[in-house]
């Protein structure tokens, strides 16, 4: 087995990828190539512990750099994949070599999204995707007299917990009615909502940015359909992700919101693969791209199978996480349409799990500071193990003796 | 610096330098040690850097709290009285050896 894999991404999804086929047993060559010109670091604590001050930068390495070299995973950083000759099975990088693949892997993940309304690019204005941007932003916190957070999401809420634990002002402005809509339940907003004004932060939901005001270049504050102004002198906007999908396009692979791939995570040529927030694969009855350091590893690992000659339909059970103003909600499955809800544990002690349901199948589960229940969450969804809303409702209900049950 | 000696399932013995502030799960990581799989990245969330500290070394570490405690009740393997995780290991100022072992999955 001498086949040489090519991974285009040093983010999680392609280190995963290329630490899997290790662990596949996969003996060839492995190379990947990042367009960044530092090593492989870990994304999730640069909007928590590491904004927070409880991590260093030098914890953020994703593994050690020999780590690599014993696994003889060769790590080319600063290299900017320009083209794939998918004819003669080859990338073409920035300075013209080609390197051959017999498999080529896609982890070209995500850029966020700009806002799109006039003063986005004043001074002042922020996003937090790459260590860079997270220094940056780290150090503008530092002076902020007033932050304006633009999203409601994981992002700009776990900016507005680290700001406000520095006693920074903050305002978080959302468009839809309520926050992270598009991942948790009414409950898990409305609770989330609560505990983000407890600390002292203004949230403002059903709010259209119109404009950033400035003066001499730099941002004043945000100014919402409707007239009114927030003033701030720091605006974060996490207003979510574009896909990276450019060199897939430009090679005549199928995309759409993503690089679209099958069960297996190939595209529509099969010698070559997507993994992570780039991909659009399918799951249930849709074509879902997650954005999540599980979704990441897991298809990482998918993709190590289907290379080493153990193609199986990657079918794992999604899990997300958030940490904002000490509250843990740990997320399980797909609430994307739930039609019905249940709460077990008590929201007053900020220990709860919402279940939801999805025309009588249980489909996703949130657990605030409940990791047990999470994880019993994540077996019995696999599982498709069937719970009613009754059952779920009634007394001395309890996730991990079902989970158990299962498990017996 | 500790010298921290993961002791996996079928007995291969893995030796790191960890300095003192950083989590055995951290250093397992960094250093690719096989079975500490930290899916959450040391949040106490996940439950896969499960590890078995020997007795003698118990003390080194504060207790076992809350989360900690709910977490090792979900394990892939079965809690025992050394079960920790290894993301709330932090080794202590001073320390100079620790020897932890290695359950045979984490998930």
């Amino acid at each position: 087995m001498s086949a040489r894999v090519v991974i285009v991404g040093a983010g999680h999804a392609g280190i995963s990828t290329a630490l899997e086929l290790r662990e596949a047993g996969f003996t060839g060559p492995v190379v990947v190539l990042d367009q960044a010109g530092h090593d492989p670091y870990e994304r999730p604590p640069l909007s928590k512990a590491w904004l927070a001050g409880a991590v260093s930068t030098g914890e953020l390495a994703f593994r050690a750099r020999e780590v690599y070299a014993r696994r003889r995973i060769e790590l080319r950083t600063g290299v900017r994949v320009d083209a794939i000759d998918r004819g003669s099975r080859e990338v073409v990088t920035a300075d013209g070599t080609r390197l051959p693949y017999d498999h080529l892997v896609l982890a070209t993940g995500a850029r966020p999204r700009a806002l799109p309304v006039p003063g986005a690019g004043l001074a002042g204005v922020h996003r937090l995707h790459t260590l860079t941007d997270a220094l940056a932003l780290r150090a503008a916190l530092d002076t902020a007299r007033a932050l304006a957070i633009v999203g409601g999401g994981f992002i700009g809420l776990e900016v507005a917990a680290a700001a406000r634990k520095r006693g920074v002002p903050t305002t978080v402005v959302e468009a839809a009615p309520r926050l992270m809509r598009r991942v948790v339940s009414e409950p898990v907003s409305a609770f989330y909502h609560r505990l983000h004004e407890d600390a002292g932060c203004v949230v403002r939901t059903e709010a259209v940015v119109a404009e950033l005001t400035g003066e001499d270049g730099h941002v004043t504050g945000v100014r919402l359909a409707g007239g009114a102004t927030v003033p701030a002198d720091m605006v974060v906007a996490g207003i979510g992700v574009t896909p990276e999908t450019g060199l897939a396009g430009a090679a005549g692979l199928a995309t759409g919101d993503g690089v679209l791939v099958d069960e297996a995570l190939r595209t529509s040529d099969p010698a070559v693969f997507a993994v992570g927030d780039c991909a659009r694969f399918p799951l249930g009855d849709a074509m879902e791209r997650l954005e999540s350091v599980q979704n990441a590893a897991d298809q990482g690992r998918a993709v190590a199978a289907a290379v080493t000659g153990d193609a199986r339909p990657y079918r794992d059970v999604p899990w997300f996480w958030t940490d904002q103003h000490g509250c843990k909600l740990q997320i399980a499955g797909i609430a994307t349409g739930a039609d019905e809800w249940a709460v077990v544990g008590s929201v007053q002690e900020r220990r709860f799990t919402v279940l939801c349901w999805r025309r009588g199948a249980l489909v996703a589960g949130e657990s605030v500071n409940r990791p047990a229940d999470h994880l019993a969450l994540r077996r019995l969804i696999a599982a498709k193990a069937s719970i009613s809303p009754a059952a779920a409702r009634a007394d001395g209900f309890t996730l991990k003796d079902h989970a158990r049950a299962l498990a017996g | 610096m500790a010298e921290v000696t993961l002791i996996n399932h079928s007995g291969t013995q893995t030796t790191l330098d960890v300095p003192p502030g950083t989590s055995i799960m951290r250093a397992a990581i960094a250093n690719g040690v096989r079975g500490i799989y930290a899916e959450c990245g040391g949040d106490t969330m996940c439950a896969t850097c499960h590890v078995y500290v020997e007795p003698e070394f118990s003390e080194l570490f504060p207790p076992v709290n809350e989360d900690e405690d709910e977490m090792l009740e979900a394990t892939a393997c079965d809690r025992l009285p050394t079960s920790r995780l290894s993301c709330r290991l932090t080794i202590p100022e001073g320390c100079g050896a620790v020897v932890v072992r290695l359950p045979e999955s984490q998930r």
